[in-house]
């Protein structure tokens, strides 16, 4: 790919990425993964790993506008935020010794499975 | 002790990077008694702490490519404040169904390259990330 196509792919994967987590609050992972994987060619642990990154500064971003229309009180949520980090770190230590075919069926049968939830039990 | 659990499982597929937040919203929803919009609210702010010791992890693994920070993250964050504020005004039911459907496809797609196996290319990359 031509250098300038590429940064005109990445910046629409990017703004594909931030509209989708946005909107729904979260899953912007979900789109970003097979988005780098097979549009920008990436292998599929460094998909995951960077994913995280990119995700990152659109959670940031979203949870100020979440958070400045009153949406959330951060003491009630503790537990939850306190598993996600416990869990975050866990994921991210299995990550690197797991198969990357393993991970990409998983990932595949997780994409299924929420899809399905969400197209019909919304 | 309900909400930890449901936040631990999201933690963990959210740090492999598959969308922890798919997982985590339901939950919150579905078990916990979250509305749509507290539940996402949860979970863009749970994912910030959270993100930030996955990507140090990630980082130490060689996994990272930090370029994408500025040519892929700066115009997702860009437009997931745009959606973000569309979010505030809208009914979450017609654009999930959509979402959803759309990951159905992506997923049978993702899971016939998985059982199928990497394009030559992949494997190339991948073992250049071993080396």
């Amino acid at each position: 790919m031509k250098k300038g196509w590429k940064a005109v792919a990445e910046a629409a994967v990017g703004a594909a990425v931030g509209a989708a987590n946005g909107l729904l609050g979260g899953g912007g992972g979900m789109l970003c993964v097979p988005l780098l994987e097979k549009a920008l060619g990436e292998d599929v642990k460094v998909s995951h790993a960077t994913t995280v990154l990119v995700i990152l500064p659109v959670c940031v971003a979203s949870a100020i506008v979440y958070w400045s229309s009153g949406r959330f009180a951060i003491d009630a949520n503790l537990p939850v935020i306190f598993g996600v980090v416990a869990g975050g770190a866990l994921g991210s230590a299995l990550l690197k010794i797991m198969n990357g075919r393993v991970t990409a069926v998983i990932f595949a049968a997780l994409m299924i499975m929420a899809g399905v939830r969400m197209a019909f039990f919304s | 002790m309900t909400l930890f659990l449901a936040g631990l499982a999201g933690g963990i597929i959210g740090g492999m990077g598959m969308g922890g937040g798919t997982l985590l919203i339901p939950l919150l929803t579905a078990f916990c008694g979250f509305d749509q919009h507290t539940a996402q609210a949860v979970n863009l702010i749970a994912f910030i702490p959270m993100s930030a010791v996955s990507i140090a992890i990630h980082a130490r693994n060689g996994l990272i490519k930090p370029k994408y920070l500025l040519t892929v993250a700066l115009p997702a964050a860009a437009s997931g404040v745009l959606a973000s504020l569309l979010a505030m005004n809208l009914e979450g039911g017609m654009l999930s169904v959509f979402f959803g459907w759309f990951l159905i496809v992506l997923g049978v797609f993702q899971f016939g390259s998985a059982v199928l196996g990497p394009s030559p290319r992949a494997r190339k990359k991948s073992n250049r990330v071993r080396e």
